[in-house]
Order: structure tokens, then C-alpha cells, then sequence
């Protein structure tokens, strides 16, 4: 009950950062130099019919007016057309969304279970070799340009030695290079954030009880310290799942996968308004979700947070 | 009175980049059955570090690098890693000074109770290993056990969390519990009633008990026997009537002159002159002569070894103090 009342409550703080965002975006677009009109209809049209049609989409209202229409419309789930491919908003997302949910998936995927388990046997070596090899293998994950990586897999594994397609979303094996590009640099700062935080929380006191206790290392590890440690962490996967479903802008665009970060990026090169705010909005929507799962998550590790 | 833990000569050194640091150098402690053995000093004088050299708990960059930690008679410091895991928390089992920090806060206290019974007893199933750990905690005074058992730490005030570490650690019967400074983070109230709590525990249980604390009114309330520690060594050790009525080592001296008393008029409280000397830099001499106010030029070229002191009390046992104040035809052996 008490859970319920927090979640109502986090949705309710949520509704006023929506609209700021909504209103920010909505302005933005609205300075930046091009006519929807005239990038819809092509060249060699009459100024009569640009204006005719400005009226009728209702272009030509203040801006204040018009951000409150839009509102009023998106809280319908509304979002408008796109003026580029003449579909409904909602539905070109609703579309592109389980491409990027699959990607983010294997992504994920590979991020967790290569990231937590480096993590943690970088901090137990701390300084050893092992742990040199880990963080400097997830550094060149996090520092590495996420389209130069994917431009290196793809000219080695599907070019030179012919293992995977170069591009393309028809089957799972289309999914293995961009989930490698995508999991790495997840994987490099997910273990760079569990050696750090399992390092610090070995410090503490209940470590050494757990020792004196007459627990092995690896129990001391895994069942005292690590359930501690992971705070930090989760709310990193939480946020970095959120960002991954959101889009991956460059990796879908280099191989080809049809998710909300390409179309994002076309409506960005065809100054394809509505779509653009449309995608601005679902982002937002699924980065204030990712928190606020990674909060229950949180309280779900750490009784002290428990929500009373 | 049989001995339960010998310590002989002990030397637990750190290996720092800056140079050795000899946290404990050449401690010697015995510690009888059934017995309350107090180790007494300030901050660094490596009263604690003795306590992890018995645990073998000492993290890196220390190292036990001399003498020996006999238990029952037989040396610990030969054991391996599987070994020594089931001394600690069975026969041997320690509390610390925060009960704050001391339990694992995402856990409930039942569950890391019935964790320690549970890492030493295989054959004990969790319904057992339950009734177990509700038994400890009416043993240590926790009222509604059954609620309390499914608490977490941060639900329990200061001198609860201490008895459910004293619990933890009592559960398992252990012959010797080591106590870390139990009582320094606690209300004065609550601190009289943990020590009587652990009195009481090792009287009824017959549980030894080694008491680390840098306060001489804890030791008085319930210690046997003292040894008083200063950078790395025993300066004295007595019985502890003993230690009081004949102190003998002007440290000891200073650390009873610092206890602050209700009949004082004086305004100031007395404090030993000078600070803990740097263990990498030790004087040449007597460790504790630089702040000593009866220093002799002697005290400065060589160190006194643990000399025989002529007891005042009856049947105090041996009472020994490193001072050529004190010097007699009698040294303590491999000193």
C-alpha cells in the first residue's frame, strides 16, 4: 500500500518535469530557422497555398496557444502528425520501439553479465593483473566512440572475415554487433562502478564482522558486501536501460536498425517537428520511469530506504 | 588457573611505503579460563591490532611476523585459511566498537544471528538454528526477541545492536570473546549495563573474555587482570586491584591521573605531556621516556625490560612494569 502511495506520488512529481520538458523542446523547434510548410510540399509552390495551409495547421496561432493545443492533444496520447512521412506520431514510435527494446535487451544482457562480474574480481584483485587487464578493457569500452567501434566490428567480423551481416534487423544474428558495440561501453562503466563501490563498502565494519564470524572471502563478498555495493550500480542499469530504449542514435543509423533512435535522427535531418518533439517525450517518459524503478529497485536492496 | 590463550612475543608490523610501521612489537599476553583480561592504551598503541593478530584478520600491507598464538596449546599462527575460518566466530568470536556500523544493514539481525550459527554447525537446520538465536537474544537481555528477530539493524538503538553482536557472538559458545572497545560508542547508562551483561555471560558460560579499551573505568568494573599497552609494547601488567593501589609505570601513572574524578577541585584535568611518538621514528630508549616526567639520562640510551615489581595486594599474581624505576633482580623470561 505504502509502495503504491510512493509510485502515485512519483508519477505526480512526474507530470510537471514532463510539461517543462515538453515546453523546452517545444520552443527550441520553434527558433530554429526552416518552415514545416515548405519542407513538406517541396519546391515550386505558391506563397497563397503555403499560407492557406500555415492557417490550417494552425501554424500561424501564437506559440503559447499553440504549446497548449499540443498538450492537450499528447495528454490524449495525441502527438501529431510528422510532417515528412504523413503518419501519425504515436503509431511511427509504437512501430520503432521493439527494434530498440530488442537491441537494449542483448545489450543489457551483455552488459550485466560482463560488467558485474568484472567488477567484482577487479576489487577482490585490486591492483593485480587481472584487475589492470579488466579496467583497462572497460576503459577502452567507455572512451571508445560508440561509431568508430561499430565501423571496426563491422569492417572486421562482417567484411573482412564474413561471420555476421553488416547491417540490417531481419534476424538475431543482425543483432550481435550492434548489442557488442552498445554492451561494452555499458559493461566498461557498470564495472567500473561495481569495483569502486565494492571497494568502498569492504572498508566497512560489517565486513570485518562478517570475517570474524569465520565466513570465506568469496561468502564475505557476494553475501555481505556485494548486496551493499550494488546500490550505486542499480540505479546506473536502471538509467542506462532507460537511455538504451530510448534510442541508440548512432548504432541504430550504422547498422541499419529501424528503432526510435533512426527515427529520431530523421526527424532531426528533415526538420520533422511533431515527430521530433514526439520522440523528445517518450524519451523523457522512459528516463523518469528507469528512475523511478531504480528507486523501488533501491528499497527493494536497502531496508533503510523503505518507504514508512 | 589453566590457560586458555598464550601470546608469546608477538610482532605484527605494517610494510607501508614509507617504512615499517611495528604496530605491536614483542606482545606478550596470557589469558586464563574463564577469566576477564584487560588491555588497556590510547589510540595507535596497537591494543586492537593484537586483537585482529588473534582473528588473523590483519589486512594488508601487516603481516604477523613473529611469535607465536597459542590457543588450548596449539599455535594458531600454524593453522591454515580452512582452519583458522573455524576458530573465528566458534572458538573464537569478537565484538566491536561500533555497533552502528558492526552489522550488515541490509540484513535482519536474526538472519546474520542464525548465519553464524549456521557457518559452524552444518547439521543445524533454520527452524533450529531460529529457536537458537531467540534463545542468545533473551540470554542477552533483547525484550520481544521474536519481533526484534526480524529487524533490521537500523531499527535497534546503540546498546540493542551491542547486545545483538554480543548474542552473535556468544551463540556459538566460544572459549574466548574478544572485545574490541564494546562499550566506547555507547551512553554511559547502557555501557555499565553491556559490561555487566558480558560479566555475567562469562560467569554463567565460562567463557573467557579479552577486553581492548583505552578506559581505565571499564577495567576496573570488570577486569581481572591488565596489561597496559604503549606503542606497540606492555608497559605494565598487573593484577587489577593490584594496578591500582601500586601503579607502577609512570604511564599507567598518567593514564589514572587523566580519569577525571567527582572530588577534584582542581579546574584542569590532568593529560599526559607530549603525543604517541611516530612508530616508524621511536626513540632510541624507553618508548614512553620523552613524555615521562622522571626520565633519567639512561632512559634515553637503553630499553627496560619487564622487571618483577613487589606486589602490595594478596594473591595478585605476578605484577610486572618496564621502568628502571622499578628495577629488580627478576626479568620477565624471552623479553
Amino acid at each position: 500500500m505504502n509502495t503504491f502511495k510512493f509510485i502515485v506520488k512519483r508519477i505526480l512529481i512526474a507530470i510537471p518535469v514532463l510539461i517543462g520538458v515538453m515546453l523546452i523542446i517545444f520552443l527550441m523547434l520553434n527558433v530554429v530557422p526552416g518552415d514545416p510548410v515548405t519542407l513538406m510540399m517541396k519546391e515550386h509552390i505558391k506563397p497563397e497555398l503555403i499560407e492557406r495551409m500555415r492557417v490550417e495547421m494552425g501554424l500561424n496561432d501564437p506559440v503559447m496557444v499553440r504549446f497548449f493545443n499540443y498538450i492537450k492533444n499528447a495528454a490524449r496520447g495525441d502527438f501529431g502528425m510528422s510532417y515528412k512521412l504523413n503518419r501519425n506520431v504515436t503509431d511511427l514510435i509504437l512501430n520503432a520501439f521493439p527494434h530498440t527494446v530488442k537491441l537494449t535487451i542483448f545489450a543489457a544482457l551483455i552488459a550485466w553479465i560482463i560488467g558485474i562480474p568484472a567488477g567484482i574480481i577487479s576489487a577482490v584483485k585490486q591492483n593485480s593483473l587481472v584487475d589492470r587487464f579488466l579496467m583497462s578493457f572497460s576503459l577502452i569500452g567507455v572512451s571508445m566512440p560508440v561509431f568508430w567501434a561499430a565501423l571496426m566490428l563491422q569492417y572486421f567480423l562482417a567484411f573482412k572475415w564474413k561471420l555476421l551481416p553488416v547491417s540490417g534487423y531481419a534476424t538475431l544474428k543482425h543483432m550481435i554487433m550492434p548489442a557488442i558495440v552498445l554492451g561494452w561501453s555499458s559493461a566498461g562503466t557498470i564495472a567500473r562502478l561495481t569495483r569502486s563501490s565494492l571497494l568502498e563498502i569492504m572498508k566497512d565494519d560489517f565486513v570485518r564482522t562478517a570475517r570474524a564470524k569465520g565466513l570465506k572471502e568469496r561468502a564475505v563478498v557476494v553475501g555481505h558486501a556485494l548486496k551493499n555495493a550494488m546500490l550505486p550500480v542499480v540505479t546506473m542499469m536502471a538509467i542506462q536501460v532507460a537511455s538504451l530504449l530510448s534510442g541508440a542514435v548512432i548504432t541504430e543509423s550504422v547498422f541499419g536498425i529501424p528503432g526510435i533512435g533512426r527515427l529520431a535522427v530523421n526527424a532531426i535531418q528533415t526538420r520533422d517537428m511533431p515527430l521530433l518533439q514526439g520522440t523528445v517525450v517518450f524519451t523523457t517518459v522512459l528516463i523518469i520511469s528507469g528512475n523511478l524503478i531504480a528507486d523501488l529497485l533501491y528499497s527493494v536492496i536497502d531496508p533503510r530506504i523503505r518507504v514508512e | 588457573m589453566d590457560e586458555l590463550l598464550r601470546i608469546n612475543n608477538l610482532k605484527t608490523h605494517f610494510f607501508t611505503k614509507k617504512g615499517v610501521v611495528p604496530a605491536v612489537d614483542g606482545v606478550s599476553i596470557s589469558v586464563p579460563q574463564s577469566s576477564v583480561i584487560g588491555v588497556v592504551g590510547e589510540s595507535g598503541c596497537g591494543k586492537s591490532m593484537t586483537a585482529m593478530s588473534i582473528m588473523q584478520l590483519v589486512q594488508k600491507p601487516g603481516r604477523i611476523i613473529d611469535g607465536s598464538i597459542e590457543l588450548e596449546g596449539e599455535d594458531l599462527l600454524k593453522y591454515s585459511g580452512d582452519n583458522m575460518r573455524n576458530i573465528r566466530g566458534n572458538k573464537i568470536s569478537m565484538i566491536f566498537q561500533e555497533p552502528m556500523t558492526a552489522l550488515n544493514p541490509v540484513y535482519t539481525v536474526g538472519r546474520q544471528v542464525t548465519e553464524a550459527i549456521r557457518i559452524h554447525h552444518h547439521d543445524i537446520d533454520k527452524e533450529e538454528a531460529k529457536k537458537m538465536a531467540l534463545d542468545i537474544f533473551n540470554a542477552v537481555g533483547i525484550p520481544e526477541p521474536d519481533r526484534r528477530f526480524n529487524s533490521y539493524p537500523h531499527q535497534l538503538s546503540g546498546g540493542l545492536r551491542q547486545r545483538v553482536m554480543i548474542g552473535m557472538a556468544m551463540v556459538c559458545n566460544p572459549r574466548l570473546m574478544i572485545a574490541d572497545e564494546p562499550t566506547t560508542a555507547l551512553d554511559v547508562t547502557i555501557e555499565a549495563q553491556i559490561l555487566f551483561l558480558m560479566k555475567k555471560l562469562q560467569e554463567e558460560r565460562g567463557t573467557s573474555i579479552l577486553l581492548i579499551t583505552h578506559n581505565l573505568g571499564v577495567v576496573a568494573e570488570i577486569c581481572d587482570y591488565v596489561y597496559v599497552m604503549y606503542a606497540g609494547k606492555v608497559m605494565e601488567q598487573a593484577n587489577t586491584f593490584e594496578l591500582f593501589k601500586n601503579t607502577s609505570h609512570q604511564y599507567t601513572e598518567g593514564l589514572m591521573k587523566s580519569i577525571p574524578k567527582i572530588t577534584a577541585e582542581k579546574e584542569r584535568l590532568y593529560n599526559i605531556k607530549g603525543v604517541v611518538p611516530n612508530l616508524m621514528k621511536l626513540p632510541k630508549g624507553c618508548r614512553f621516556c620523552p613524555r615521562c616526567e622522571k626520565a633519567m639520562p639512561r632512559c634515553f640510551m637503553e630499553e627496560p625490560p619487564l622487571y618483577k615489581v613487589k606486589t602490595v595486594v594478596e594473591n595478585a599474581g605476578e605484577h610486572y612494569a618496564r621502568c628502571f624505576l622499578c628495577e629488580s633482580s627478576e626479568v620477565m623470561n624471552d623479553d
